[in-house]
């Protein structure tokens, strides 16, 4: 490793610190600022006086100014406490672990699936340009790429749920089992719609990409002269083509993470599915202060994972930056 | 210079540039169209009718009825009306956020692209759905809490192109002659960087439209969004949910279909605006 990898590396790192930080802060005064009441949120039905509830608002610091309850805040977090759940009455980092465990299967099946199928589309597309293979593939992608996640969903469970009976409803396993008895083929037999559901969201925008940029490449002078030395279609492909549209394709794919999140949240809204993005749901709407912030800076880390993955590659790919030179500047 | 290019297409006395235009204008017609019918319409066309309750689509209820006999195809057009003009707002708040920022960040380089940077790294490093939640909960939900939420969270992707495109024409090496010809900045502005920034721009601005409705759709489906007695594609299938293990396939399938025609039909019209613009990028 030499130099100047080793300072971009540093450089991207600290940004993206400082960049966790901000978006802590943000969160905290977007949700601070609601007028939702967590007071309220916490007695649900229960009657209290005033002064009941007075001694709440103090001994949760409700009173302090936002700041203050920022750094409290902050420093607590930083010390792994986050707080308490007000909906599901547990820490809510044990509430996080427990359901991002059960997300990430569904969002790493759905990410794999996405980046392959994909990529091999768009690169199909792009080769093929103009032929009926592009137009189809483009078409699709295209409708794909303005076609609401849940909708899609809807129609998953529709078709293959009610209609057939192939797959399960929702959840992620059968209602009524304990966690332990639930076995792999259930599981998987629980995770295919959903699953299927969050990948076909995210394949148009890596189709339409590397078919983009597949068509440039081919359009360059550069190929043009390799076509002039006698190179035929698939030289040209896999030694111009390929090379220079998969870096930036991985990138993207990388950097798709926050799309794949947001997905997530319908995805798993829509089968009932019981991971990060049903309870970012329920916290919302539940007034559940602590969760939901958790949640949100969970979400930022989980995007800053993988930006700082599609930078890395980025830096050790990219031989401008090698150089020292980054992207940035 | 382009257009010499081309070969003659026959398109029936309408010369390429006539088609384009009209179809444009189509897509811009049925649009407009459909926003004003449901601004206009009258609320009594999909109150509920609890004679004709859980319909099959027919002619008389094209898109069948729900659960308290309410017209589905009247409410579903009331709801992309509402959807049209939330996207329509927000969409070109978002656009022109980003047009400013973006260029701003590569003409001036230095501290103000590190800032820009930091501001585009800090949008996009909160998954958009978390921060439209976040954003409409501070807001205390409705409209006012979408349009925000959608405007707010929807200018990075187009900024980092804008910012990157100015970028690379201004390193071109045609720039880079222009500069050293003497020519002045707002000529080389004016020449070179905008021509080859706007379509871009414009193309932006007409993907960010699907966008910006299925943002408002989703958030509004996952309760966060327009209120629920407001006739909105979101709360339509968020409520049709409840129904589709009892068969009520139509109240999720034909909502769902039409907001997809219109994002469609928003596609269509960027598509052959770009065409219109730079013909040569949008040689098939």
């Amino acid at each position: 490793m030499n130099k100047g990898l080793l300072r971009y590396f540093g450089k991207t790192v600290a940004r993206m610190l400082l960049l966790l930080v901000a978006v802590s802060m943000i969160s905290f005064f977007l949700v601070n600022n609601a007028p939702m009441n967590a007071v309220d949120a916490f007695l649900g039905e229960a009657k209290v006086t005033d002064e009941q509830r007075a001694l709440i608002e103090e001994r949760w610091g409700l009173n302090k100014p936002p700041l203050e309850r920022y750094l409290i805040w902050g420093n607590n977090v930083l010390h792994g406490d986050m707080g308490e759940s007000l909906y599901y009455h547990q820490p809510v980092s044990k509430v996080l672990k427990e359901k991002f465990l059960s997300s990430i299967v569904l969002m790493g099946t759905a990410w794999i699936l996405s980046g392959l199928i994909g990529f091999v589309l768009g690169v199909l597309s792009g080769v093929y340009r103009g032929t009926w293979i592009d137009r189809i593939i483009k078409t699709f992608s295209l409708v794909l790429a303005s076609t609401p996640v849940f909708w899609i969903g809807l129609l998953m469970l529709v078709v293959f749920a009610v209609e057939l009976q192939w797959f399960p409803l929702g959840l992620a396993a059968p209602i009524g089992k304990s966690v332990n008895d639930v076995t792999l083929s259930e599981r998987i037999h629980h995770l295919v719609l959903p699953a299927l559901t969050l990948s076909i969201t995210g394949i148009a925008n890596i189709i339409l990409h590397t078919r983009q940029k597949l068509i440039d490449v081919m359009e360059s002078d550069y190929v043009l002269f390799a076509k002039a030395r006698g190179e035929n279609l698939k030289q040209l492909v896999t030694r111009h083509g390929l090379r220079n549209i998969a870096l930036p394709a991985i990138t993207l794919q990388f950097a798709y993470f926050s799309e794949l999140f947001g997905g997530s949240v319908l995805a798993e809204n829509v089968f009932s599915y019981p991971g990060l993005g049903s309870s970012a749901v329920l916290a919302g709407l539940h007034a559940d202060a602590p969760l939901l912030l958790g949640i949100a800076l969970f979400s930022a880390l989980f995007v800053f994972v993988g930006n700082l993955t599609a930078n890395i590659i980025y830096g050790i790919i990219d031989p401008q930056i090698r150089e020292g030179g980054g992207i940035n500047g | 210079m382009a257009e010499a290019k081309f070969q003659k297409v026959e398109t029936g006395g309408m010369n390429r540039r006539r088609k384009v235009l009209l179809i444009i204008a189509a897509g811009v017609l049925a649009l407009a169209v459909i926003s004003i019918w449901g601004a206009c319409m009258d609320p009594a066309k999909y109150a509920p009718n609890y004679e004709a309750r859980r319909l099959m689509p027919s002619l008389s209820h094209l898109f069948g009825t729900d659960h308290q006999g309410r017209d589905m195809f009247f409410r579903t057009i009331c709801g992309l009306s509402t959807s049209i003009q939330i996207g329509l707002l927000s969409a070109v708040i978002s656009s022109l956020v980003a047009l400013f920022l973006g260029s701003l960040s590569a003409v001036f380089g230095g501290r103000v692209d590190t800032a820009v940077g930091f501001m585009v790294d800090l949008c996009m490093g909160v998954p958009h759905l978390i921060l439209l939640m976040l954003i409409s909960i501070a807001m205390g939900g409705g409209a006012a809490g979408v349009i925000t939420g959608v405007a707010v969270t929807h200018w990075p992707n187009l900024t980092r192109v804008i910012r990157a495109e100015v970028l690379q024409v201004r390193s071109a090496q045609y720039v880079q002659i222009a500069r050293k010809l003497g020519m002045s900045k707002w000529h080389i502005a004016a020449k070179h960087i905008v021509p080859h920034v706007f379509p871009q721009y414009l193309v932006g601005l007409i993907l960010l439209f699907p966008h910006a409705i299925l943002h408002e759709a989703a958030i509004t489906f996952l309760g966060y969004g327009l209120p629920l007695d407001t006739p909105a594609v979101g709360v339509i299938l968020a409520e049709s949910m409840k129904h589709l293990a009892t068969g009520m396939w139509w109240l999720a399938f034909f909502p769902g279909i039409a907001l997809l025609l219109v994002t469609q039909l928003f596609d269509i019209v960027g598509d052959y605006l770009k065409i219109l613009i730079d013909p040569h990028s949008a040689r098939q």
